[in-house]
């Protein structure tokens, strides 16, 4: 599971392209929207494609993200409990 | 019709032009086929959340636009016009990939939202909460020239006070390859010395971003005014200075009237007879200058010639490492820019001290 969270970090700061931010920085339990990375809905949308593409999960609501993408933390759960690779 | 004037500049080219108080005081020397803008500090100017999400040819031109702005002591602008040939190459590129690479499948949305050619002038827009016209003419060689014709019809008219014009051209990697491959770059590594002798075909390639307010009022800060544009898509060699007399005409001046004359030669053994037959011929006893030797080639590095100009005309001095020829003028007050880009797409822009 810790070695799933910081895979996650590094892709979060590599594919949203976060400059200044490190694996370090970013907390399991921070929040990703709004006062924690700041990310936007662009960012969602990257990110359901990452799930997609490295964990083969698919989400059929959109709106199902708002809870996933909570934190890195939160993440790692939902993608240790539905991924099929 | 009011008069037009360009009040600000900015440039950032393959050599340090980012700086408006220098006047390329301190030359780059590259020994290359393809050469990259200078990069300013982009922190300086661009919010970090921002930034992220924007790739070189976006990062330069927004920070062009604001040392522009800056300098012409204004906020806002009656309408944003950008010109560029490529657009936003490396956005494309990476959005294109993706599309091969998955399969089309798992395309995300950033690369594609950059990727467009108004990108440049919309985020400038945003920036500064711009909503008045906004609009980007892509059209090879003259993309720019297109830009600054529209900005000076609407000030002429008194639709518009303040319009900032630029031009944008950013590196792919991709493309590039693609333009090596047709021999649009030159074969060999050639010094910025060495770009007139060159015998071989092609150009050596470059990005960079050069931006403009121009008025229909002089403020403090101008540099020159914007006199008359012109474009055209094919003209014969042969054509060429009778074109250039047609356009003086137009404007009540003859060749004689013209001080100093910007020259677009970028070295390629297939192209520079259009200039050379200028050279040689109608403007034999006019001063000459050139700048491709030191920001490579671009479908709208023709700006940066503009940008040469107006700060020849503000500063009434020509560096050394732009004279193409012996004569020198005392004082400048009327200067013609003429570019092509292998044979088509010409431009003549015509500048007069302010």
């Amino acid at each position: 599971m810790s070695e799933l969270k910081e895979e996650l970090k590094g892709k979060i700061i590599e594919q949203l392209n976060l400059e200044d931010v490190s694996v370090a920085d970013i907390a399991d339990d921070d929040a990703l929207f709004g006062d924690g990375l700041g990310l936007d809905s662009i960012d969602a949308l990257e990110l359901i494609v990452m799930l997609d593409k490295d964990y083969g999960i698919r989400l059929s609501d959109p709106k199902e993200g708002k809870k996933i993408f909570e934190s890195v933390q939160v993440m790692a759960d939902y993608i240790q409990e539905h991924r099929t690779k | 019709m009011k008069k037009v004037y360009i009040n600000s500049i900015a440039s950032i080219s393959p050599q340090k032009t980012y700086d408006n108080s220098r006047f390329l005081d301190e030359i780059i020397n590259y020994n290359d086929t393809v050469i990259f803008a200078q990069d300013p500090d982009y922190k300086q100017y661009i919010p970090p959340a921002a930034a992220r999400r924007m790739a070189k040819g976006i990062k330069m031109g927004v920070v062009a636009s604001k040392i522009a702005m800056d300098e012409a002591g204004i906020e806002t602008v009656d309408a944003i016009i950008t010109g560029t040939g490529m657009g936003c190459m490396i956005d494309s590129e990476k959005f294109v990939s993706a599309i091969i690479d998955n399969n089309e499948q798992y395309l995300t949305p950033t690369s594609f939202i950059q990727s467009t050619h108004n990108t440049v002038a919309g985020q400038i827009a945003l920036g500064m909460e711009c909503k008045a016209y906004n609009f980007t003419y892509v059209h090879s060689a003259i993309s720019v020239e297109s830009a600054l014709l529209d900005a000076k019809m609407q000030l002429e008219n008194d639709e518009a006070e303040h319009i900032l014009v630029g031009g944008v051209e950013e590196l792919g990697e991709h493309t590039t390859k693609v333009h090596r491959a047709i021999n649009h770059i030159k074969p060999e590594a050639v010094t910025i010395s060495g770009v007139l002798d060159s015998k071989t075909e092609g150009a050596v390639f470059s990005e960079g971003a050069n931006f403009f307010v121009v008025s229909n009022e002089k403020t403090k800060s101008c540099y020159a005014e914007l006199v008359a544009v012109e474009t055209f898509n094919t003209l014969q060699k042969e054509k060429v200075s009778e074109a250039i007399e047609n356009f003086l005409k137009e404007n009540n001046l003859k060749i004689d009237d013209i001080d100093l004359v910007v020259f677009g030669n970028n070295g390629d053994v297939d192209f520079d007879g259009y200039y050379n037959k200028l050279s040689e011929g109608i403007f034999s006893k006019t001063q000459q200058v050139f700048y491709k030797h030191l920001v490579g080639e671009n479908n709208t590095v023709s700006a940066f010639g503009v940008w040469l100009a107006s700060k020849i005309l503000k500063t009434q001095a020509v560096p050394e490492i732009v004279k193409l020829n012996e004569i020198n003028t005392s004082e400048f007050k009327t200067v013609l820019c003429y570019n092509q880009y292998r044979g088509q797409n010409h431009s003549l822009v015509l500048l007069r001290k302010c």
